[in-house]
């Protein structure tokens, strides 16, 4: 198991896990709705499915929101 | 310097009686020209608190009309406006409020063709619009023209925004490029709790004043975002992107680009 946090929450996940399973995991309804932030840096969504979540990493999912006017 | 008259002083005596507006920062206020892109559920309340507070000129971008479907959260139109184009409902609106302010209308999109020669007229830009295309334009537009803006979204519960100011970090150096058409929900489609708008424009009026007045943090290089389900607000600290293909190193976007509007945005059009 490893410690990493998601969204500024602790979570214990099973590793080996790439980043698209944790955003599985994470039950992100659209994740092509989702830009993510791993330790502080923007992953480009065509590494997702490379890059391994590691011990100790800080993950963050932002959100596209489109409304504001009509 | 500008000669206060006795009814601006009354009018705006709680801002000179903060320290950190006084006079001067007042002054700035009536000094500085804002763009406000899109009088819907984030412009209202943005243009309704920049006119009281005495924002110099505010530019107003929009090409719709009222429709009775906006009233639940664009609180600048009344129902005698349903029909009305919204830049003009602004206007009899900020003008009733504050006969200071001087209110540019354009009644038309934001597009490629003329997002450039609009802006620059403008110190800061305000976006308050309801779609993907549009937000990436404004980002694309005022890092190319050197304009500070604030970013704003809404989506049923949530909000956010962050403040640009030339060389901190950009709409697309979070969000590369807009998702794919049809993948994306906009408050037509998905409903919003009316009162986000308003938290949010507020939130986005407030840091517009900062930026004039020198005061504080801007929510630069910071996405904040909130819940109202929870009343959980984050700010995610986000970096400028060396890679970003606006203002990054070696960007390679060199043009305004009109993106193509999702399908079922364009239905209820």
């Amino acid at each position: 198991m490893a410690k990493i946090t998601v969204n500024e929450e602790a979570q214990e996940v099973q590793l080996p896990l790439s980043l698209t399973e944790l955003i599985k995991q994470n039950d992100v309804q659209q994740p092509e709705m989702v830009s993510v932030q791993l330790n502080d840096d923007f992953v480009d969504r065509n590494e997702w499915d490379r890059l391994q979540i590691k011990e100790g990493d800080s993950v963050d999912f932002l959100y596209f929101m489109g409304g504001g006017s009509r | 310097m500008i000669d206060f008259t006795e009814e601006q002083i009354q009018r705006y005596s709680r801002h000179i009686l903060l320290q950190d507006v006084g006079v001067e920062g007042q002054e700035k206020i009536m000094n500085a020209r804002v763009l406000v892109v899109g009088a819907g559920g984030l412009g209202a309340p943005v243009s309704l608190y920049l006119a009281a507070a005495g924002i110099g000129t505010i530019g107003i971008v929009d090409a719709d009309v009222v429709d009775l479907s906006n009233l639940q959260r664009q609180v600048i139109h009344f129902t005698k406006d349903v029909g009305v184009p919204k830049v003009q409902s602004a206007k009899e609106k900020i003008e009733a409020i504050n006969p200071d302010v001087k209110v540019n209308t354009y009644y038309e999109f934001l597009d490629s063709s003329n997002a450039l020669d609009i802006i620059k007229e403008y110190d800061f830009v305000v976006d308050g619009t309801d779609n993907f295309p549009v937000k990436f334009l404004i980002n694309d537009a005022c890092v190319m023209a050197g304009k500070p803006f604030s970013h704003g979204g809404i989506l049923r519960f949530n909000g956010q925004t962050f403040t640009h100011l030339p060389g901190t970090a950009c709409y697309r150096c979070m969000f590369k490029e807009p998702p794919p058409a049809g993948a994306v929900p906009t408050c037509s489609q998905a409903g919003v709790l009316g009162a986000i708008a308003g938290m949010l424009g507020t939130i986005q009026a407030a840091e517009t004043l900062k930026y004039f007045t020198g005061i504080g943090e801007l929510l630069t290089n910071r996405l904040l975002t909130f819940d109202a389900k929870t009343m959980q607000f984050r700010t995610v600290p986000v970096k400028h992107r060396d890679s970003c293909p606006i203002c990054g190193q070696a960007p390679t976007i060199d043009h305004l680009i009109d993106y193509e509007q999702a399908a079922c945005d364009l239905k209820n059009h």
